[in-house]
C-alpha cells in the first residue's frame, strides 16, 4: 500500500534539511541570525520524520512503500531489453528508524552547536553545512536504487570534506579533510565498478530490481565468481565511508572537525552509511562475500581496538573506538546477524553521539583541552557531563541494563553460532577479544578524564558545567542508551523489539550452491534468512556469551581500576618494559608510515618518472612538430603574398572597373528605377509567352 | 466568343488599359501627389476586376467585399501618403519626385 | 447593341479619356478635377456590374473623401497664389514605349483567356447579403481594418506634425 502521506512526509524530511543550506547560503552573511531559521527547517524535519517512524513500526509494520517514477528511458539496452532507469524512495521500517535517528541525532548537535560553535567567524555558514550533510545522509537512507545512492553517497563525502576542514586555517585540518576526501575516494571506486557490473548484467539500478534478476537465476557473466565480487566491489564503498581496514586511516584525523560534527558525521550517522550500505545489498551476498565482510569487520575491529588503548587524544580514542564498532557492525553483518547489525548500528548512533558531545562539553570546559593526560577530577566539576558519560560507557561495554548490552550480546551469539556452524572461529575469537579491549580503554578514558586529582589546576578552576542546550542532547541522548526503549527484558536480545518485531530479516536471493547451507531458501522456506538449525545454534550461544561477555568486562574494568584509580600497576612501567608492543599501538601499527612510504612515496616517483618521460620525450616531439610547422608556414606565407594575394587583387580591380561605368544607371530617382522594373517584367511576359 | 454584347472580356480589358494609365502617370509625373493620383488609378482598375469576377465568375459576394477593404485601405494608403508628401515638403520645399534623390547618396 | 452595352461603352469611354488626361495634364488643378470625373465612371461600371452598394462606397469615399484630401495635398504643396501649378513629366518616352507594350501585352492576355465565366443573378439589393457577410463571416478583418485606419489617423497626424515642429 502506497499511502501518499509517507511520501509527502518523506520529502519534507528530505528537503527541508537543504532548503536550511540553501537559506544560510543565500542569505550572503546579510541575515546575522539565520542560523536560527536552518534549525527550526531541521525541527519541522525531525517531526515529520517522527511521523514516518509511527507509520511504519505501529500503524503500517512489514509495509514498504515505493514511489518511483522513469527518469530516462533507452530503447534498446543489453540483450534488446530496454533500459529503464528509475528514480525514487522507498520507505521501510529500516528506513523510517534510521531516518528518525538521522533526524533526532542531528537536530540535538545543532543545538549543542549553538552553544558549542559561539562566537565562531563562520558560525552561520556551519550551521548551513550541517543541513547539507543532513540532507545527504537522508538521501543515502531513502533512496531505493543504488544510482541515486551514489550520488547521495558523494555528497555526503563533500559535505564531510566541508565539515572537517570548517577550521582550514589550521593546516591539520585542511590535510585531514584533504585525506578523507581521497581515502573516500578509493572505496567509490570500487563501489563504482560494482554499480557497474550491476548495472550492465540487469540494466536496472533499483535494488528490488536487481535482486529479482539475481533470484531469477541470472548472474554477472554467468558466474557466482561474478556475483561475489560485484558484492565485494560494492562492499568497497561501505570500506571506504565506514573506515573498515584497510582504509580506516581518515577517520582519526577526521577528529580535526568541530566536535559536535564528529559526533554527528564521524561517529553516529555517515560512518554509519557503509553500515546500511551493506544491509541493503545483504540478499545478494554469496557465502564468499560474506566471509570476506565478517574478516575485514573483525581485524578492523581489533585492530583499532589495540590501537585506542594507547592515544591520549580524547577525540582520537573515541575516534578509534568508533572504527572498533562499526567494524562489529560489518562483522556482524558478514556473520550473517542482520537485525543485531543495525539494532547495533542505532544504539552506537546514540550512544557514540553522545560520546562525543560528552567529549565536546569537556573540551569546550577545559578551553579547547584535548589531552586526557591534562584532565582529571572533572567528575566534581561537571556532574551532568559525568553522569552521562558513565551512561555511555556502560553503554559501549555492554554492561546489562543499557542499550549496548542487547546489540552486543546479539552480534556476539551470531559470531559464535557462525563459528559453530561455518568452522570460522578466528572471526568470534576476535570479536571477544575486542570487548575486553573496549572495557579497558573506554574505563581508562573515564578515569583518566573525571576521575582521580586535577592534572592541570588553572584549567581545572576554571572548567565548568555546560550551559543548558549543552546538558540537554547529553541527558536526552544518555536516556536513550537504557535499555526499555529497545526491549522490555533487559537479559534477551532476542526479544528486542528490533528483532523480533520491528526488522523483518529478508531471505537471500543468491544461487544456493554460493550460499550458506544454512541460509538456503530451501532449508528456511523462503520467508527467512536463517534454517531452524541456525537459530538453534544462535539460541544455545546466547548463554555462554553473555557469560564470556560478562566475564571480559569485569577483568577489563577491574585492570582499569587497578591501573588508574588504585594506582596499584603502573601504566609507565609496563610501557616501558614492552617497548615494541606499546609504540606499536601508539604509532596506530604504522599506517600512516606505510602508506606515505610506500603508496605517496611510490605515487611520486611514478609520477617523477612521466615527468621525465614527458620531459625529453614528449616535449621534443612537440617541439620538433612545432619547427617543423614553421618551415612550412614559411612556405605558404610566400605562396600567400604572390597567388593567392594577386588573385584577390585582380578580382578587386576587376570589380572597381565594372562599378566605374555601371554607376551611371544608379540615378537616385524612384522613377526611373520603376521604369527598369517595367521592362523587366516586360522582358519576362515575353520571355515566357504561354 | 460572341464579342459584340458586352461580357466579362469587355470589363477585363477597361481595367487593364486603366491598369496602364495607372502606371504610366507613376512613372511619368513630377508631382508627387500627381504619382499618388496614378496610383489611384491602378487600386480602381484592380478593384473593377474584383467586381467584374464577383459579377461573372462564381465566387459570389466575396469579390465586392474585397473591394470593399481595398476602399478601405486606399483610404488609409491616401492619408498617410500625403502625411509623407506634407512632410517631405517640409524638408525639401517642393515636392518635386525627381529632385528628391537622396537615395543616391 | 443593347442599351447596356451602350452605357457600357459611354462609361468606359469617359473613364479612359478623364484618366488620360490625370496622367497627361500639365496643370495639376486639371489633373485633379479630371480624376473626380475617372471616378465617377468607374462608379457607373460598378453599377453595371450589380454592385451598387460599392458604387455607392466608391462615389462617397474616393470622390468625397480621397479626391478632397488630395486636392488639399496640391493646395497644401503648390504655392495657389503664384499660379505655379504647372507639372512636368520625366522618363516620358521610355515610360511611353514600356506602358504602351505592357497594356498590349495585358489586353491581349484578358481578352486570349478562356475564363470560366458563370452568371449568376444577383438579388435586387446588396447590401443585406454584404452587412451579414461584413459582420459573420469577415468579423475579424473588419474589425482589423477598424483598427488599421485608426493607426493610419494617427500615424497620418503624427507624421505630418513632426514636419511642422521640425
Amino acid at each position: 500500500m502506497n499511502d501518499p502521506l509517507i511520501l509527502y512526509a518523506s520529502l519534507i524530511t528530505l528537503f527541508l534539511p537543504v532548503a536550511g543550506f540553501a537559506l544560510v547560503t543565500f542569505s550572503l552573511g546579510r541575515i546575522k541570525k539565520v542560523f536560527i531559521g536552518e534549525i527550526s527547517l531541521m525541527a519541522v524535519s525531525l517531526l515529520s520524520s517522527v511521523y514516518i517512524l509511527i507509520d511504519k513500526l505501529f500503524l503500517h509494520p512489514g509495509v514498504t512503500s515505493v514511489f518511483e517514477f522513469s527518469w530516462i528511458s533507452f530503447a534498446t539496452g543489453t540483450g534488446n531489453q530496454p533500459i529503464n532507469v528509475k528514480l525514487g524512495i522507498s520507505v521501510d521500517s529500516v528506513t523510517a528508524i534510521l531516518m528518525f535517528a538521522v533526524m533526532l541525532i542531528s537536530f540535538l548537535v545543532h543545538l549543542f552547536s549553538v552553544e558549542y560553535m559561539h562566537g565562531d567567524k563562520r558560525f552561520n555558514r556551519y550551521f548551513g553545512y550541517l543541513g547539507l550533510f543532513t540532507f545527504s545522509m537522508l538521501g543515502i537512507v531513502l533512496t531505493h536504487n543504488l544510482l541515486m545512492m551514489y550520488i547521495f553517497w558523494e555528497l555526503v563525502g563533500l559535505s564531510s570534506y566541508l565539515l572537517i576542514g570548517f577550521w582550514f586555517e589550521k593546516d591539520s585540518a585542511a590535510d585531514a579533510a584533504k585525506k578523507a576526501f581521497l581515502v573516500n575516494r578509493i572505496g567509490d571506486i570500487g563501489m563504482f565498478l560494482g554499480i557497474l557490473i550491476l548495472f550492465i548484467t540487469y540494466g536496472t539500478f533499483t535494488f528490488s530490481e536487481i535482486f529479482a534478476g539475481i533470484g531469477s537465476g541470472k548472474l554477472p557473466f554467468d558466474s557466482e565468481g561474478w556475483l561475489t565480487a560485484a558484492g565485494i566491489l560494492v562492499f568497497l564503498g561501505a570500506v571506504g565511508k565506514s573506515a573498515q581496514f584497510p582504509l580506516h586511516v581518515w577517520l582519526p584525523d577526521a577528529m580535526e572537525g568541530p566536535t559536535p560534527v564528529s559526533a554527528l558525521i564521524h561517529a553516529a550517522t555517515m560512518v554509519a552509511a557503509g553500515v546500511y550500505l551493506v544491509i541493503r545489498i545483504f540478499v545478494m551476498l554469496t557465502a564468499d562475500a560474506m566471509v570476506f565482510i565478517a574478516v575485514i569487520g573483525a581485524l578492523t575491529a581489533f585492530i583499532s581496538a589495540t590501537i585506542a588503548l594507547t592515544q591520549n587524544d580524547i577525540k582520537k580514542v573515541l575516534a578509534y573506538s568508533t572504527i572498533s564498532q562499526l567494524g562489529y557492525m560489518v562483522m556482524s553483518l558478514g556473520v550473517g546477524a542482520y537485525a543485531f547489525a543495525f539494532f547495533h548500528l542505532i544504539t552506537h548512533a546514540f550512544f557514540k553521539a553522545g560520546l562525543f558531545l560528552g567529549s565536546g562539553s569537556v573540551i569546550h570546559a577545559m578551553h579547547h583541552e584535548q589531552d586526557i593526560r591534562n584532565m582529571g577530577g572533572l567528575r566534581k566539576k561537571m556532574p551532568v557531563t559525568y553522569f552521562s558519560f558513565l551512561a555511555y560507557t556502560l553503554a559501549i561495554c555492554g554492561i546489562p541494563l543499557t542499550s549496548g548490552f542487547l546489540s552486543k550480546d546479539g552480534i556476539l551469539a551470531g559470531t559464535y553460532s557462525f563459528g559453530l556452524l561455518t568452522g570460522h572461529w578466528l572471526i568470534p575469537i576476535l570479536g571477544f577479544s575486542v570487548v575486553l579491549l573496549t572495557a579497558f580503554y573506554m574505563f581508562r578514558l573515564l578515569f583518566k578524564t573525571f576521575h582521580g586529582k586535577p592534572a592541570d589546576l588553572h584549567k581545572y578552576e576554571h572548567a565548568h558545567e555546560s550551559p543548558f542546550l549543552m546538558a540537554m542532547p547529553l541527558v536526552v541522548l544518555a536516556v536513550l542508551s537504557v535499555f526499555f526503549w529497545y526491549g522490555l527484558n533487559p537479559a534477551s536480545p532476542d526479544s528486542a523489539w528490533f528483532v523480533s518485531k520491528w526488522i523483518d530479516v529478508p531471505a537471500k536471493v543468491v544461487p544456493e550452491s554460493s550460499n550458506f547451507s544454512f541460509m538456503n531458501t530451501t532449508a528456511t522456506g523462503g520467508e527467512s534468512l536463517y534454517n531452524a538449525e541456525y537459530t538453534e545454534a544462535q539460541h544455545h550461544a546466547h548463554f555462554p556469551t553473555m557469560i564470556m561477555s560478562l566475564l571480559f568486562d569485569i577483568i577489563a574494568i577491574g585492570l582499569a581500576l587497578l591501573f588508574y584509580i588504585y594506582f596499584k600497576l603502573n601504566s609507565r612501567k609496563l610501557a616501558a618494559a614492552l617497548p615494541a608492543v606499546y609504540n606499536f599501538s601508539l604509532r596506530k601499527w604504522y599506517f600512516d608510515e606505510f602508506y606515505n612510504g610506500v603508496i605517496v612515496k611510490g605515487t611520486l616517483l611514478f609520477s617523477s618518472v612521466l615527468y621525465a618521460f614527458d620531459k625529453y620525450i614528449i616535449d621534443g616531439i612537440v617541439n620538433f612538430s612545432a619547427y617543423l610547422t614553421k618551415l612550412i608556414s614559411r612556405v605558404s606565407s610566400a605562396f600567400d603574398i604572390i597567388f593567392v594575394d594577386g588573385l584577390v587583387n585582380f578580382t578587386a580591380y576587376i570589380n572597381g572597373f565594372a562599378g566605374k561605368h555601371l554607376r551611371r544607371i544608379q540615378t537616385g530617382k524612384v522613377q526611373t528605377y520603376l521604369v527598369l522594373v517595367l521592362f523587366a517584367l516586360l522582358t519576362l511576359i515575353i520571355l515566357f509567352k504561354p | 466568343m460572341e464579342s459584340m454584347s458586352v461580357g466579362l472580356t469587355h470589363f477585363l480589358v477597361l481595367s487593364s488599359l486603366l491598369f496602364s494609365l495607372g502606371i504610366y502617370g507613376i512613372l511619368t509625373r513630377k508631382n508627387a501627389v500627381l504619382v499618388l493620383m496614378g496610383v489611384e488609378l491602378v487600386l480602381n482598375s484592380a478593384n473593377i476586376n474584383f467586381i467584374a469576377f464577383s459579377r461573372f465568375g462564381n465566387f459570389g459576394y466575396d469579390g465586392q467585399l474585397m473591394a470593399l477593404f481595398v476602399i478601405v485601405l486606399a483610404a488609409a494608403e491616401a492619408a498617410i501618403a500625403l502625411a509623407i508628401v506634407l512632410n517631405i515638403y517640409k524638408s525639401f520645399h517642393n515636392v518635386n519626385v525627381d529632385e528628391i534623390d537622396k537615395l543616391k547618396e | 447593341m443593347s442599351t447596356y452595352d451602350l452605357i457600357f461603352y459611354l462609361f468606359a469611354a469617359i473613364t479612359l479619356l478623364s484618366g488620360f488626361v490625370v496622367v497627361t495634364s500639365k496643370n495639376i488643378i486639371y489633373s485633379a478635377f479630371s480624376l473626380l470625373f475617372t471616378f465617377f465612371g468607374v462608379t457607373g461600371i460598378y453599377a453595371l456590374l450589380g454592385a451598387d452598394f460599392i458604387a455607392v462606397v466608391q462615389l462617397v469615399v474616393y470622390v468625397g473623401g480621397i479626391l478632397i484630401l488630395l486636392i488639399f495635398g496640391v493646395m497644401l504643396t503648390n504655392k495657389v497664389t503664384n499660379v505655379d501649378l504647372k507639372t512636368g513629366g520625366v522618363n516620358v518616352l521610355p515610360a511611353a514605349i514600356g506602358t504602351g507594350l505592357f497594356a498590349g501585352a495585358l489586353t491581349a492576355i484578358m481578352s486570349k483567356n478562356y475564363w470560366r465565366a458563370g452568371n449568376i443573378t444577383y438579388e435586387e439589393t446588396t447590401i443585406y447579403t454584404l452587412g451579414s457577410k461584413l459582420l459573420l463571416e469577415y468579423s475579424l478583418i473588419f474589425e482589423l481594418l477598424a483598427i488599421l485606419l485608426l493607426v493610419a489617423l494617427v500615424g497620418a497626424a503624427v507624421i505630418a506634425r513632426r514636419g511642422r515642429e521640425s
